[in-house]
C-alpha cells in the first residue's frame, strides 16, 4: 500500500527524519509512536507532500509520489488530519465539509457564471459526500450547527469527516485522540476500526499507549528521526530498545 | 419580532426590496448631489466586492487594491481621452488590462504568505502610484487626465447626466452582487474559503493553492478595474491621487465595517460609511473625532462587521427559538452548563 524507502528530511543540519524505511499494509491500522520531537509529524508531512524529502522514496500503490505536490498526493488517495484543524467557525458543519470532495470535481469559473449542469451535479455530489462522511463519523445531528458551537470531540470528528470526504485510500491521523477524555478516546478507536472495516488503511500518530496497544496492527517507533523498532504491539512492547528509549518506566502503566 | 424581521432580511424578498429602493432612490433624493453621492458609493462598493474575493473569501490581505482601481480608471481615461476610443471598448480593454496585470502581480506576490504578502502588495500599490505619477509621457503625471468619455448611450440616454449614470452603475452593482452570490455558494467559493482556513489543510484536501489564489486575485483585480473605469467615466477627470494608498485602506474599512467574507457586507459597509461621512461633512476635518471612536466601537463589538454580526445573531436566535429543534437545544444547554462549570 504505502512503501517508504530510506526517507530523510534535513532541516538545516538537523535530520528530522533519518533514513526511515517502512511498509504499511492495506486494510491495517498502523501506528507511529515516539517521544516529542521524534519526527512523527514531519514523517506525515513528507508522505502527504507538504514537505519535500531530502532523499529517499515514497511509493503509494507502486506509484512514486516522492516529489509530488500535496494536492496531487491527496487526489491519489491520501487523506489526513492535523493536530489542530482550522475550520470556518461561523459556518455550519455541513458547509465546512462540502469542500472536502472538491478534489473529485472539475467545475471552474465558467461553470459558476453559467450555473452549468456540471456544477449543479458536482455540488450535489459534494453535498451528498459530506453527509455520507458526517454519517460515518456519527455527527448527522449537528450538521446544521456552527463549528463554533460544537464540542472539542465533535470538532475532531468533523476533521475526520473532512478527510473522509476526499475519498481517500489511506488516512493519516495526527494525534486523533489528543485532548479528549478516555470515554471519547474509546469512541475514536471504534471509529478507526470502522474505517478499516470499510476498506481504508489507517496510519496514526498517537501518544495514548493503552489505546495504541489494543488498536494497532503494526507499530513503528521513531526516536530522534530514526526508526528504532517496528512490529506488532507485543513485539514493540517487549523490545528492549523501545523500553530504553521511550517507554522506560512507563512500560507497566502501558501494559 | 426582531427575529421575524431578521428572517425576512435573509429572504430574496429583502434583496428585491433593496433593489426597488435603489431604483426609486433618484426620485426620493432631495437633490442631484445625493444621487451622485449614491452612484459613487456604488462604484466603490463594486471595488470592495472585488477586495472581498481575495481578502474576505480567500483570506489574503491585498493592499494593492487601490492601485488596480486606479489602473482601471487610467486605462479607460487614457484610451478615451488620448487614443480616441469610445467608452465601451475602452471599458472592455480596462478589464483586460486589470486581469492581465492581476495575473502577473498574482503569480509573483502569491508566492508569499500572510503578512509578507500584505507588505509586498503594499509596495506594489505604491509602485502603481509612482508609475502613474512619474510616467508623464503616458499618464500626464500630476496634471491628470481630462476629457474622459462618458459612456456612450447609443442616442437613447445621456450618461453625462447624473441619474442615467446612477442607473448604469446600479446595473453593474446588481451584476456584481449576483455574481458574488453565485460564487460564494459554489464549489469554487468554498475552495477559496478552504484556503482562508489554512494553506496546509486546503492542500491536504487536494486544492491547488497557487491556481486558486491567482484566480481569486485576478477576479478581485477585474472588479477593481471595473470600478475604476466606471469612476473615470463618472468624474471624467482623474489624477495620481486616485492611486493613493489611502483608498485601499478606505476600502478595507468599508469591508470590515460591513462584514468581511459576507455577501451583503461590502454594500452595507460602503454605502453606510459614505453616507455617514457625507452627513458629517459640516464638521470638516473634525469629523474624524467622531468617526474614529465610532470605528473603534464597531470593531470591538462587531468584529465580524454588520452583516457578519447579523448572521451570527440570527443563527443563535434560530437555535433557541425554533421549537422543532427543542431536543437539540436542550442538549446544547447541558453542554453549555457543563462548559460553564469547567470555566468556574
Amino acid at each position: 500500500m504505502l512503501k517508504v524507502e530510506h526517507l530523510t528530511k534535513m532541516f538545516g543540519g538537523l535530520a528530522a527524519v533519518n533514513d526511515v524505511s517502512v511498509e504499511f499494509e492495506a486494510g491495517k491500522i498502523n501506528a507511529i509512536i515516539g517521544p516529542n520531537g521524534a519526527g512523527k509529524s514531519t514523517f506525515f508531512n513528507l508522505i502527504s507532500g507538504l514537505h519535500q524529502p531530502t532523499s529517499g522514496r515514497i511509493l503509494l500503490d507502486g506509484v512514486d509520489v516522492t516529489h509530488m505536490p500535496s494536492d496531487k498526493v491527496a487526489r491519489l488517495g491520501v487523506g489526513r488530519t492535523f493536530q489542530t484543524t482550522n475550520l470556518f467557525e461561523q459556518a455550519s458543519v455541513l458547509d465546512n465539509l462540502i469542500v472536502g470532495h472538491r478534489l473529485r470535481t472539475r467545475s471552474g469559473l465558467w461553470d459558476v457564471l453559467i450555473n452549468s449542469q456540471r456544477l449543479q451535479r458536482e455540488e450535489k455530489a459534494a453535498r451528498d459526500k459530506a453527509m455520507e462522511a458526517l454519517d460515518f463519523v456519527g455527527l448527522t445531528h449537528v450538521a446544521g450547527e456552527f463549528i463554533a458551537d460544537i464540542t472539542q470531540e465533535e470538532r475532531k470528528r468533523v476533521a475526520f469527516a473532512l478527510a473522509l470526504a476526499t475519498d481517500p485510500k489511506i488516512v493519516l491521523l495526527d494525534e486523533p485522540a489528543a485532548g479528549v477524555n478516555p470515554e471519547e478516546t474509546q469512541g475514536f478507536a471504534e471509529l478507526m476500526r470502522k474505517m478499516v472495516d470499510n476498506g481504508l488503511t489507517v496510519c496514526l500518530i498517537e501518544h495514548k499507549m493503552d489505546m495504541i496497544m489494543s488498536l494497532a496492527d503494526k507499530i513503528m517507533v521513531l526516536d530522534h528521526g530514526e526508526k528504532i523498532a517496528e512490529g506488532t504491539p507485543e513485539e514493540v512492547r517487549n523490545n528492549p530498545v523501545v523500553i530504553e528509549a521511550y517507554l522506560g518506566g512507563e512500560d507497566d502503566a502501558a501494559a | 419580532m426582531l427575529f421575524k424581521l431578521g428572517r425576512f432580511l435573509m429572504t430574496p424578498g429583502a434583496k428585491l426590496a433593496l433593489l426597488v429602493f435603489a431604483l426609486a432612490f433618484p426620485l426620493l433624493a432631495a437633490n442631484e448631489y445625493q444621487v451622485y453621492v449614491m452612484a459613487s458609493a456604488f462604484v466603490w462598493a463594486i471595488a470592495v466586492y472585488g477586495l472581498n474575493v481575495i481578502t474576505g473569501y480567500c483570506g489574503q490581505l491585498n493592499l494593492a487594491h487601490g492601485g488596480f482601481f486606479a489602473f482601471g480608471a487610467y486605462a479607460l481615461g487614457l484610451l478615451t481621452a488620448d487614443w480616441g476610443w469610445s467608452f465601451w471598448p475602452a471599458l472592455v480593454a480596462a478589464l483586460v488590462v486589470s486581469a492581465v496585470l492581476g495575473f502577473l502581480v498574482g503569480i509573483v506576490s502569491l508566492r508569499l504568505k500572510e503578512h509578507y504578502f500584505a507588505i509586498f502588495t503594499l509596495c506594489v500599490g505604491f509602485i502603481m502610484y509612482l508609475l502613474i505619477d512619474k510616467w508623464e509621457e503616458l499618464t500626464h503625471g500630476p496634471v491628470g487626465v481630462r476629457d474622459i468619455a462618458a459612456p456612450y448611450g447609443f442616442g437613447l440616454v445621456d450618461f453625462t447626466e447624473t441619474t442615467p449614470f446612477y442607473y448604469l452603475v446600479l446595473a453593474f452593482l446588481v451584476f456584481t452582487i449576483w455574481f458574488m452570490g453565485r460564487l460564494s455558494r459554489s464549489l469554487l467559493g468554498r475552495t477559496f474559503v478552504a484556503i482562508r482556513n489554512g494553506d496546509e489543510l486546503a492542500q491536504s484536501l487536494g486544492i491547488n493553492l497557487m491556481r486558486n489564489k491567482v484566480l481569486a486575485f485576478v477576479l478581485s483585480t477585474i472588479f477593481a478595474g471595473l470600478a475604476g473605469a466606471l469612476y473615470a467615466g463618472m468624474v471624467r477627470f482623474i489624477g495620481p491621487e486616485d492611486a493613493n494608498i489611502l483608498h485601499t485602506f478606505d476600502m478595507i474599512t468599508y469591508l470590515l465595517v460591513g462584514g468581511i467574507g459576507t455577501l451583503m457586507g461590502p454594500l452595507l459597509g460602503t454605502v453606510g460609511i459614505v453616507w455617514v461621512t457625507q452627513s458629517l461633512q459640516f464638521m470638516e476635518e473634525y469629523r474624524m473625532i467622531l468617526f474614529g471612536p465610532l470605528l473603534v466601537v464597531l470593531v470591538i463589538f462587531f468584529p465580524r462587521g454588520i452583516a457578519g454580526q447579523f448572521l451570527s445573531w440570527m443563527h443563535q436566535k434560530a437555535r433557541t427559538l425554533v421549537p422543532a429543534k427543542k431536543a437539540k437545544a436542550s442538549k446544547v444547554e447541558t453542554r453549555e452548563s457543563g462548559e460553564a462549570k469547567t470555566h468556574a
